[in-house]
């Protein structure tokens, strides 16, 4: 990794430099901050020891084919296609950085704005920026921009919100003195409750954040009529997506949704332990498209001949290397590469590929609860809600860390403990097209031992 | 000089190369559950269903096709040199990504219990001691998911700890005018108002200039060291201590460690706050824009505010703990970006303690070799040409014609390298940002200088013609992409 090490290379590159020693070259370091022995950290080693070292280390991971995974709750286990990790490997995508100079990297850029396009056709919305990090902090940058373009400071959250959303926004949105209401939502259902969202608006109101479906897996069949409400009273909509959803379920932009954000790892990605994932944001009128943070990619032409088509960034007056303290966001590295698979994926699944995915991942997570609910102790699903891929099961005698711990020692990853507001006694459970027959069968054993 | 010429498929989007009925992808279905299920839709309430949905249809090898002529259409550290400024653009080892590609890695969902990710655990655990011990901070974070991130951690924790300590009022965070643009937007996403430093005539930030800017409103400073003209602060000590006589809190953007691994560590500078950016100085891909990874780092009195989650070793093994009681809160939604903190480490292992600093030794040495490789007539150093550079080097392109660095930049594309870092930092003329890493041989090294010098020739006696025409396409029409907006195309 280090070409010039050699004695050779030294003297030459340090004659031509003007330096007698390397060490020279820091002589400008003062003393009194310069580190005077050695980094206390091992040896280097060879790649292979190193690889065989760092393998054996990971495989004290249990995942699958070990183990069966049945985790969701905004990470979820999809198929990757062998393509999409062919087309990601691509040491030109990977290997290369934000497309400062887009003549040469028309490839990259290419890749975003289909990717962009892509988005917007499955969310419904008219521009979508290059990525942010994952969905909870595309979601913290979505209620911070609600609350720049309406002037408001009160956020409404869905009191059936993901956790990890909950709390990023709440760190995202605390300098900015925003104060955070949450939303109630029926105990039966697991829906948003739309009594309680009347009363809590008002004209303070800067958005609702809402999620569809929810944590629960429940779909909110109310969206249209919430929406209408929150533009009464001038608030902007951020709906927070699972992309997988939108094969069958409407998307944001067809319930007046202003803003969508969502978490684009099924689209193609792995868990990789959470992350790197893919933070979809997205608006709906492009007039928006001005406040939104992150990078854009727009079509546009050579200079010299107006018939060839050519990719570069466009509005960078929003962002931090133009703007620096007035941008609309920090963010400058994102999550490209992670763009770019989405990209693949979409385009591989296409419209009838996608629409078969969501019917397996709907079959299959009905045909699962249904066969979970003949377990003795086990109400499943727990709300009455109509549901896409996850639900929550809850158990009549059994806490949720017990029945959690107990199904991981027999291989099964499944029922992460919901949040309080449901109680000590459920637990969230994701089926999709990756679980056989045979695995579902083998979840159900397996509770039936935990609970 | 190579005769280059880039690919150039001027390559339909994937709307234009869809024909009704083709899927690229076969999804799995059991027939004896699917059978159960005739209408699936019908499990949504009707208010719910999707009327349409537009996407692509094409068949695997054109979708193939399409991407694998894209990436043709783009430069990468792999193929050529890459020099862009502050970005670190270091070659990335091809084991990281064979290790990483492990169902071992990909397959773990973050919310399984710590007992089934002992290995992944133990990995970050040895990781955050690594960074702890190359940057003299206490604890790491390892949560943010990029440099802006870690920054905006930081200023976080700069902000609530002073809260907590009879510093509310402070609400000034003091930024050199030499500094990335994330340092000032990190500061106003946190609540500050930015008080801009300005940088001495040696291109450094005077203790002095610190200290009179510095009040009873100071929360801290952002100050990146060496800076992004490649200079080492020689008033670094002073300025923290400036900061520290003031009340406020000193922040290191780690951008540019990759000069001083090894050799000087922000702890003993004087910092409290440190982010490093896994994808610069620790060899992890760029993504072609991302994934990278910010790590956030503190020393002891500052570690409760660190945002959660943190990696704990306890009786049992090893876990996760978002239990720290004076936490900023969660940046990201899990964990971290896992994959990349994977790769960073494998790296560390791969140099170890004595290879880290052969890194700094030649990445500065590099710069240093290829700056005075270049004509100084053509190219005038940005500030005190008689100062070593550290890892990158800043120099101005003799005024000729507005606009030059740019020219340059077009131009040196044409030859199968990528150009520099240009117009930053805003502080310097017809900037040109050149990092060369300790990634490139001297040969190379030699080839890009002489690129250089003799475009500068060819400007100046008039004879360089339009550039770039060797790229995949020519000059893109940068205005018009803004107007009128085509970000998504309607089909």
């Amino acid at each position: 990794m280090l070409p010039n090490l050699d004695d050779d290379f030294v003297r030459r590159m340090l004659r031509k430099v003007g330096a007698a020693t390397v060490e020279d070259l820091f002589s400008d370091i003062p003393e009194g901050v310069k580190l005077g022995r050695p980094l206390r950290l091992p040896e280097g080693g060879s790649e292979y020891a190193v690889r065989r070292e760092v393998q054996a280390r990971l495989r004290q991971n249990k995942t699958p084919p070990e183990t069966l995974c049945f985790l969701g709750g905004g990470v979820w286990p999809h198929y990757v296609p062998a393509a999409v990790e062919s087309i990601t490997s691509r040491q030109e995508f990977y290997t290369s950085y934000t497309p400062y100079q887009a003549e040469a990297s028309q490839g990259v850029l290419q890749a975003l704005f289909e990717y962009q396009s892509l988005m917007c056709d499955l969310l419904g919305m008219e521009a979508c920026n290059g990525s942010l990090y994952d969905w909870a902090s595309a979601a913290g940058e979505a209620v911070r921009m609600a609350g720049r373009v309406t002037g408001r400071n009160k956020v409404l959250l869905g009191g059936n919100i993901g956790p990890q959303r909950r709390g990023v926004i709440r760190t995202y949105t605390e300098p900015m003195g925003m104060t955070l209401e949450t939303v109630d939502f029926d105990r039966a259902t697991g829906r948003m409750d739309s009594e309680d969202l009347k009363k809590k608006l008002s004209d303070g109101v800067a958005c609702l954040y809402f999620e569809n479906p929810n944590y629960f897996g429940v779909i909110e069949d109310e969206a249209p009529e919430v929406t209408s409400l929150v533009h009464g009273s001038g608030a902007l909509v951020v709906a927070g997506v699972d992309p997988i959803s939108l094969s069958l379920i409407r998307e944001p932009g067809a319930y007046g949704a202003d803003i969508a954000v969502g978490e684009g790892q099924p689209l193609g990605i792995p868990m990789n332990y959470g992350g790197p994932h893919l933070g979809i944001f997205a608006v709906k009128d492009i007039k928006l498209a001005r406040s939104m943070p992150g990078r854009l990619i727009g079509l546009t032409t050579s200079v010299a001949d107006q018939q060839r088509k050519a990719f570069a960034m466009v509005l960078q007056a929003r962002e931090q290397h133009i703007r620096r303290e007035g941008a609309m966001s920090n963010v400058c590295t994102n999550q490209s590469l992670m763009a770019i698979a989405a990209a693949s994926y979409l385009s591989l699944l296409g419209k009838d590929g996608f629409r078969r995915l969501g019917e397996t991942v709907i079959a299959n997570s009905h045909f699962a609860a249904k066969r979970l609910s003949r377990i003795d102790g086990v109400v499943s699903p727990h709300f009455k809600g109509a549901f896409f891929k996850e639900f929550v099961v809850s158990y009549k005698k059994a806490k949720a860390e017990s029945v959690f711990g107990k199904l991981a020692k027999r291989g099964v990853l499944a029922g992460s403990p919901t949040h309080k507001e449901v109680g000590s006694q459920s637990g969230l459970y994701c089926v999709t097209e990756v679980h056989t027959r045979e695995d579902i069968e083998a979840l159900a054993a397996a509770l039936e031992e935990a609970v | 000089m190579r005769n280059y010429v880039q690919a150039s498929w001027d390559e339909p989007l994937l709307n234009e190369l869809s024909r009704p009925g083709r899927v690229g992808n076969s999804v799995p279905s059991d027939p004896t559950i699917s059978s159960r299920f005739k209408d699936p839709q019908s499990l949504i309430p009707q208010s719910m269903r999707r009327d349409s949905l537009n996407l692509p249809e094409l068949s695997e090898l054109q979708v193939l096709r399409h991407f694998n002529r894209l990436s043709q259409m783009n430069f990468s550290v792999e193929l050529g040199m890459y020099p862009l400024g502050s970005c670190t653009m270091k070659y990335n080892p091809k084991v990281s990504e064979m290790i990483a590609s492990s169902d071992a890695m990909k397959g773990a969902h973050p919310l399984q219990p710590a007992g089934t990710v002992q290995g992944i655990l133990s990995i970050f655990y040895d990781l955050e001691r690594a960074l702890c011990e190359i940057t003299g901070m206490h604890r790491f974070s390892l949560s943010t998911a990029a440099g802006a991130q870690g920054e905006l951690a930081g200023v976080l924790m700069i902000r609530k700890y002073l809260a907590e300590h009879g510093g509310g009022a402070r609400d000034e965070i003091l930024v050199p005018d030499s500094a990335h643009g994330t340092n000032p937007a990190s500061a106003a996403m946190a609540g500050f108002k930015v008080v801009k430093v300005p940088s001495g005539a040696n291109g450094q930030v005077k203790a002095s200039k610190v200290q009179e800017l510095s009040s009873e409103r100071t929360a801290g400073m952002m100050f990146t060291v060496p800076n992004t003209l490649g200079l080492f602060e020689g008033e670094v000590k002073e300025v923290c201590d400036a900061v520290h006589a003031a009340g406020g809190l000193m922040y290191y953007d780690g951008a540019n460690m990759n000069a001083l691994l090894g050799r000087a560590r922000p702890g003993d500078m004087g910092f409290d706050v440190v982010h490093l950016n896994l994808h610069k100085t620790f060899a992890t891909p760029h993504g072609g824009g991302g994934p990278g990874a910010g790590p956030v780092g503190v020393t002891r009195k500052l570690a409760d505010y660190l945002p959660v989650p943190v990696v704990a070793k306890g009786k049992t093994g090893y876990s996760l703990d978002y239990g720290l009681r004076r936490s900023i809160g969660p940046l990201k939604g899990f964990v971290g970006n896992s994959a990349v903190l994977l790769r960073a480490y494998i790296y560390i292992r791969l140099l170890g303690a004595s290879g880290l600093k052969d890194v700094s030794s030649m990445a500065v040495l590099a710069a240093n070799y290829l700056w005075k490789s270049l004509d100084p007539e053509a190219f005038p150093a940005s500030h005190e040409a008689g100062l070593f550079r550290k890892h990158e080097a800043v120099v101005s392109v003799k005024g000729e014609l507005p606009g030059s660095a740019m020219t340059v930049a077009k131009a040196i594309l044409d030859l199968g390298m990528h150009s520099p870092t240009v117009y930053f930092p805003l502080i310097v003329h017809e900037a040109l940002m050149i990092e060369p890493t300790e990634s490139e041989p001297e040969e190379m090294l030699d080839e890009y200088a002489e690129a250089l010098n003799s475009i500068y020739a060819k400007i100046k006696d008039g004879t360089l013609g339009p550039v770039p025409k060797n790229t995949s396409v020519g000059k893109v029409d940068e205005v018009k992409a803004s107007h009128p907006l085509t970000l998504r195309v309607h089909w």
